[in-house]
């Protein structure tokens, strides 16, 4: 250990997923890649017996178990200790160094406040970065829930677990790209997981899918995208988009993009999960040649056109932007 | 402000962000932080200015929010904003809000 640095910020990923999704099967196959031996795992049990702590006994040095029921609504101090707790370890030198934390959820939390937890807290925020949500699926039992639904929605990777089991996944698979066209996605039963692309990367390729407004069959959740030519006003974006948050930002599951800025020459990523928006990333270069801002959006409820209309009210004083149909 | 209990105190609003490498912030030197707030409270006066509220740079610190009849508050960042504006004039602050909209494309000609 004694040539060990800690990254700056130590990336913290979390695997969510329905009740019996099978998370914690893929955490034991992302635990067998020696890629991962240093990944220190904090696992939320619902329930009195935590019989997932059990399938996990390799990290136990580094495992913690956080016991008092679901995630999203009971622990968020829970978990913000246990993650300064590993950090104070860490440092001490009490348990093996660690270059990167998984928590996984129980099946029934919220994603949001789990997020929110890593970056509001002042400690937290300065060790720790959000890395990856990773979300399983459960291919013989879909979709059923508002909480799965909603950890799809939000995910920047997907797991589609018993695909062996299942006769026919096309249907499930187009539900699934209706409430989140981006994401990429493994089939567990058939794929090899490649752990670094399942934690790590490729989070600024927001727009690799552009999808058409549709009917959706999970209720009023939809997802969309949104282009508009010109450079836009990086200010005024921020004031529209913090209005927007602040009155909707429940209903903003997910909002992804790639922005043109003014008196910027390359992109600016930014990403947000609710009320929660990540620092925004200043990409290097433009993933390709296309120099639109391109907006992706998965709402619960909210109208596309009036998003649309909104934002080029708000950005046309200062920038000469138009919206742009998306191909 | 934290997004879910509103609570204060909390630093690092994403328009404010840290400058780290790779992250993308005007909050870089003093001459682009004070430049970027001016701009941030013009920007913020079109909208505002629609609701009859006035916002005010303090200090280079934060921002004090007033209606016309002087109800003050001050505020951190644009988030906790919108949270004050609506607060001073007992209604909701909705982008979507298509008077709001058509006042904006009528500013805009």
């Amino acid at each position: 250990m004694a040539d060990f640095t800690a990254p700056q910020f130590t990336p913290v990923n979390l695997i969510t997923g329905f009740l019996g999704s099978g998370k914690t099967t893929l955490l034991q196959r992302l635990l067998a890649d020696p890629a991962l031996a240093d990944t220190a795992v904090l696992i939320n049990e619902f329930g009195e017996v935590g019989l997932d702590h059990h399938l996990l006994e390799r990290i136990d040095d580094t495992m913690m178990l956080l016991q008092s029921g679901c995630l999203c609504c009971t622990i968020r101090g829970e978990l913000s200790t246990a993650i300064k707790d590993l950090h104070s370890k860490r440092e001490r030198g009490v348990v093996p160094a660690f270059r990167r934390i998984v928590v996984e959820s129980t099946g029934l939390a919220d994603p949001f406040p789990i997020l929110s937890t890593v970056q509001a807290d002042p400690v937290l925020r300065h060790h720790f970065r959000l890395g990856n949500v990773i979300t399983t699926i459960d291919a013989v039992n879909g979709l059923g829930r508002p909480e799965s639904i909603k950890q799809v929605a939000v995910a920047d990777r997907l797991v589609l677990t018993k695909t062996d089991l299942a006769s026919d996944v096309a249907p499930l698979l187009a539900q699934i790209r209706d409430l989140n066209p981006d994401a990429p996605l493994w089939r567990a039963a058939e794929q090899a997981i490649d752990a670094a692309a399942l934690l790590d990367g490729g989070s600024h390729s927001p727009l690799r899918a552009l999808p058409a407004t549709s009917d959706s069959p999970h209720g009023s959740v939809h997802a969309f995208a949104l282009a508009f030519e010109g450079q836009l006003d990086w200010t005024m974006f921020g004031v529209w988009l913090t209005m927007l948050l602040n009155r909707h930002g429940a209903a903003v599951l997910r909002v992804k993009g790639v922005l043109n800025v003014a008196g910027s020459p390359t992109p600016v990523a930014i990403h947000g999960v609710q009320h929660l928006v990540h620092p925004p990333v200043h990409l290097a270069a433009w993933p390709d040649a296309d120099r639109r801002s391109r907006l992706v959006f998965i709402v619960d409820g909210l109208e596309r056109g009036a998003i649309e209309r909104s934002l080029a009210a708000f950005l046309r004083p200062g920038s000469q932007i138009q919206p742009a149909a998306v191909a | 402000m934290c997004a879910l209990c509103g609570v204060l105190g909390g630093a690092g609003h994403w328009t404010d962000a840290a400058a780290r490498p790779g992250v993308f912030t005007r909050n870089v030197d003093s001459l682009q932080r004070r430049r970027e707030r001016i701009h941030r409270v013009a920007c913020a006066q079109k909208v505002l200015g629609l609701y009859g509220l006035t916002l005010s740079d303090w200090q280079g610190t934060s921002y004090v929010l007033s209606t016309a009849t002087g109800k003050t508050e001050i505020v951190d960042n644009l988030t906790h904003l919108w949270a004050a504006a609506e607060k001073l004039i007992g209604r909701p602050c909705d982008p979507l809000d298509p008077a709001l909209v058509g006042s904006l494309e009528a500013a805009n000609g």
